[in-house]
């Protein structure tokens, strides 16, 4: 992929199949690191599967025999020295962990994380997301469906499209793309 | 720098304009984009983002755009299916920003199939 957000998007996507209600995705950097994380109280997965899930030839979809996702960027973080970890038990939830140094010459820019979150929102199928970005020294930016929902009020939809472009923007505002000179 | 609360403002005008959505589901025309990882590594999240641009711009309120997984077609990813009620679904393929433009505004406006975007024989 060529940017990690399509990567976070790529993973979230996993998370809506497993059925969740709440999904977090997680994105934090410091000078040393850039840490990307998804989690969900979707389905989960058994020990047996969850051995096997970062081997691309495990996939429980029936229209192609590999699930690429998974195997992708636990490859891309381990390129870029950084680490992979992935968390799940059956009827619980996932949680995925993925870093990157930060300033690795193969590490793959966050890219548009706005409209990653965006892409999400938009289809948010009977789910809740939260999205938090903590960049050291910053202050965090939390945005979450629950709460942009309260504040639209019963009368309009969250996937109404101009409410989406408006979050579009809201993101791009408030996150700051680079840390210590390095851009993200 | 725009907060959350802002969002308010958005909903005050929408509602004195009254662009909800139309809420009957029987005239709601659905675009869905597959979004499995190959639609992904594709171009999928452009072309997604433009469609919601599009009918934002366009004021379509009987058009919802949603994700879809794995259409068993990596070949031909980006995937776009339209589905307009009453009418067979169409399958639009190696879709980019530019051609989910002509599919909103020829297809799901102007009721015309945008043929040069369907799949051919030689995929
Ligand atoms: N968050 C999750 N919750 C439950 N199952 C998951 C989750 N993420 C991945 N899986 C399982 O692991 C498989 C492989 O995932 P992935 O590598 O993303 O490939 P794909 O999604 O294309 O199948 C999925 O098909 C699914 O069965
Ligand atoms: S695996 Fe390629 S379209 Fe599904
Ligand atoms: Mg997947």
């Amino acid at each position: 992929m060529r940017e990690l957000s399509l990567n976070i998007l790529d993973i979230a996507e996993n998370s809506f199949k497993a059925e969740a209600t709440e999904i977090e995705i997680v994105v934090k950097a410091d000078a040393n690191f850039l840490t990307i994380s998804v989690i969900d109280n979707g389905v989960g997965m058994d020990e047996e599967f969850l051995k096997r899930v970062t081997d691309p030839f495990t996939t429980s979809r029936t229209t192609r025999k590999v699930g690429m996702g998974i195997p992708l960027i636990k490859m891309q973080a381990e390129l870029c020295e950084g680490s992979f970890d992935i968390q799940s038990t059956k009827w619980v939830g996932t949680t995925l962990t993925a870093s990157f140094k930060t300033n690795h010459i193969d590490r793959p820019p966050l890219g548009d994380i706005a409209e990653t979150i965006v892409s999400l929102i938009a289809d948010l199928k009977g789910a809740e997301l939260t999205f938090r970005y903590e960049l050291e020294g910053e202050e965090p930016f939390v945005l979450s469906t629950k709460e942009v929902k309260e504040e639209l009020g019963d009368t309009i939809p969250i996937d109404t499209p101009d409410v989406l472009i408006f979050i579009k923007d809201l993101i791009k505002e408030n996150i700051k793309l680079s840390i210590g000179g390095f851009s993200l | 720098m725009k907060s959350i609360a802002d969002i308010k403002a958005i909903r005050d005008k929408m509602q004195s304009e009254i662009i909800l959505r139309d809420s009957d589901e029987t005239n709601e025309i659905r675009v869905v984009v597959g979004m499995a990882t190959c639609g992904i590594s594709a171009g999928a999240r452009p072309v997604f983002n433009t469609l919601i641009d599009e009918v934002a711009k366009r004021k379509l309120t009987n058009v919802k755009v949603t994700r879809t997984g794995c259409l068993g077609m990596c070949k031909l990813e980006p995937i776009v299916e339209v589905f307009v009620p009453n009418q067979e679904k169409v399958t639009y393929v190696h879709v980019n920003s530019e051609k989910a433009m002509d599919i909103i505004v020829n297809h799901i406006v102007n009721g015309n199939v945008c043929k040069d975007y369907l799949i051919k024989d030689e995929d």
